[in-house]
């Protein structure tokens, strides 16, 4: 009895390490190309980083010269788009939680708008193109907001709608029971309740749209000098990255790593900071 | 009982009636109230009075259908779909699930405390003066007044008076439920309804909710949900014995507990079952 058991025993250790190797490794595989992927950014990114990158404009090739015209061109259409997602996303997400819950209705706008929230971003910019920038004849910095902004609505309706869902129903009842209309207590209770997980949701759109560069080539196409009319073409980071990284020159191979390098960073200032809304919001609740 | 009482307690409402007559007048009456969740049938035919500045227990076992019939009373229920109550629930005289019964003025006259404490998340005052805010445009004296008062009738005014600008969250699971029913008898309401007020909560947590409701019963009606008898044995003036979606006894707390008329509840209350 106890010899049968004691050899189960040790065919199911040696299952679990084999199991266990296979998972560390191919966690090492999966880590070893994103480390790579960091460091090369890193290196070239860093050796690239000089103050001109600030406010000198991209430069003809074979020229000196910075980002600051893509910078502002990103920064511009960034904020626009959140400014127009954000709103409509949350109204949405707050219908989809507080209003539509079980109902079919809200069952099918959750699927359309996990549609949405994987579609590739490139089809977006095409539905933008057709519908914005080929009625008005010319690529715009407005259009590219809209691409970007149709990334962020899903993006937000699905965590607003998450959010609200996780706020306790309790919560609901007690502030409904005081004789509180609805719209009050989702606006003054709920979304109070919610506030942390909404803004980490919408930071994470943003951080999601500053590396877009598809959606952006047939809308805000680019833009050599500084601009800030929206109604005509508008640099971008990821786009003059794309477009610099891809041609025969040093100058603007180097600018291209610089570019790749801020977004990076940005990125991942975004990331830590939602990381530490978050957290904060563990210790409140716990 | 008396014999002729017995006598008339063959219709079990009708004892009742009488059982929460002889004391106190009913502040809340139901008569033929039945409950449908989406067509499932889960309260049957419910005849029941609940007296005025006294504590009523509802006791039986999960599923019986005691927090539905708490929650018809302030028609909490009806912010879920597929939810209908029939018959009449009256609350002085009127009945409170006639749909043209203003909600605001049922829930400003019934207040309600829920399972877990559910502080809002904000300050310990603006919990409190949230309430009041929809109902009385008051000056901030006058709204530091009532926030003291209704903190100090909930017996959280010590705990609580030093950090009244800190966030409700930062207090014990105890003192947040005493936060939640300073919240709602800061309206003034006339009833206040506990729906299983200390099933979250540590022992010494919960004497001290028992010893407030015992307090709070001179000036409000109260009922009470619980799953611990000895709780209603201990606070409360009547109990309603309820199992599988029916009333089955309803009388002076105790009698209930030392003689009572029905077989099941005798089962029930002794431990045979639930």
């Amino acid at each position: 009895m106890s010899a049968i058991a004691e050899k189960l025993y040790r065919r199911r250790r040696l299952k679990n390490s084999i199991a266990l190797v296979m998972a560390s490794a191919a966690t090492l595989f999966g880590l070893f190309w994103l480390v790579w992927i960091l460091w090369t950014t890193l290196v070239n990114g860093i050796g690239a980083l000089k103050p001109e990158l600030f406010y000198q404009m991209t430069p003809p090739p074979g020229e000196d010269g910075g980002l600051a015209n893509a910078f502002f061109g990103s920064m511009l259409m960034s904020i626009l788009a959140i400014l127009m997602g954000t709103p409509v996303g949350i109204l949405a997400g707050t219908f989809l939680a507080e209003y539509a819950r079980r109902s079919y209705l809200g069952e099918a706008i959750r699927f359309i708008n996990d549609i949405l929230l994987s579609a590739p971003s490139i089809v977006l910019g095409l539905f933008v193109y057709t519908l914005v920038v080929r009625p008005m004849g010319h690529f715009s910095g407005f259009a590219g907001a809209i691409t970007l902004a149709l990334i962020v609505l899903p993006v937000v309706v699905r965590t607003t709608d998450e959010m609200l869902k996780l706020v306790p129903s309790q919560m609901r009842e007690a502030a409904l029971s005081l004789g509180v209309p609805q719209w009050k207590v989702t606006v003054q209770v709920l979304y109070r309740s919610a506030l942390p997980g909404i803004v980490t949701g919408i930071l994470l759109a943003l951080a999601r749209i500053s590396g877009e560069t598809a959606p952006l080539l047939f809308t805000a196409l680019n833009n050599q000098f500084w601009s800030h009319d929206l109604s005509g073409p508008l640099a971008s980071v990821p786009v003059v990255v794309f477009q610099y990284a891809m041609s025969p020159y040093d100058t603007w191979h180097e600018l291209a790593w610089a570019g790749a390098f801020m977004v990076t960073v940005f990125v991942l200032c975004i990331s830590l900071i939602a990381r530490a809304i978050i957290a904060r919001r563990k210790v409140a609740n716990d | 009982m008396t014999n002729l009482n017995l006598a008339v307690a063959a219709s079990l409402n009708v004892n009742a009636a009488a059982a929460g007559q002889a004391t106190a007048a009913a502040k809340i009456t139901a008569r033929n109230l039945n409950f449908y969740y989406d067509g499932f049938h889960a309260l049957k035919n419910i005849h029941m009075d609940i007296p005025e500045k006294r504590v009523t227990a509802i006791i039986g076992p999960s599923g019986c259908g005691k927090s539905t019939l708490l929650r018809i009373f302030n028609r909490i229920y009806s912010i879920y779909p597929k939810l209908e109550a029939r018959g009449e629930v009256m609350l002085d005289g009127e009945n409170v699930l006639d749909p043209h019964y203003p909600l605001n003025r049922l829930r400003s006259k019934v207040g309600m405390v829920f399972q877990k404490p559910v502080p809002f998340p904000m300050s310990i005052y603006d919990n409190i003066a949230y309430g009041i805010k929809h109902y009385e445009k008051l000056s901030r004296a006058d709204m530091d007044i009532r926030v003291e008062q209704a903190l100090r009738q909930a017996a959280i005014w010590d705990e609580a008076k030093d950090k009244l600008k800190g966030s409700a969250l930062g207090l014990s699971g105890g003192q947040q439920q005493r936060l939640c029913i300073a919240r709602a008898i800061a309206l003034r309401p006339e009833v206040i309804l506990f729906d299983e007020p200390t099933s979250a909560l540590d022992p010494i947590a919960t004497g001290k909710i028992e010893q407030l409701v015992e307090e709070l019963k001179k000036d409000f009606t109260i009922a009470i949900v619980t799953h611990n008898m000895q709780q209603a044995a201990r606070c409360s003036d009547f109990t309603a014995f309820m199992y599988l979606g029916e009333l089955i006894e309803f009388g002076e707390t105790e009698t209930m507990f030392t003689r009572p008329s029905k077989q099941q509840t005798e089962d029930y209350i002794t431990g045979r079952f639930g």
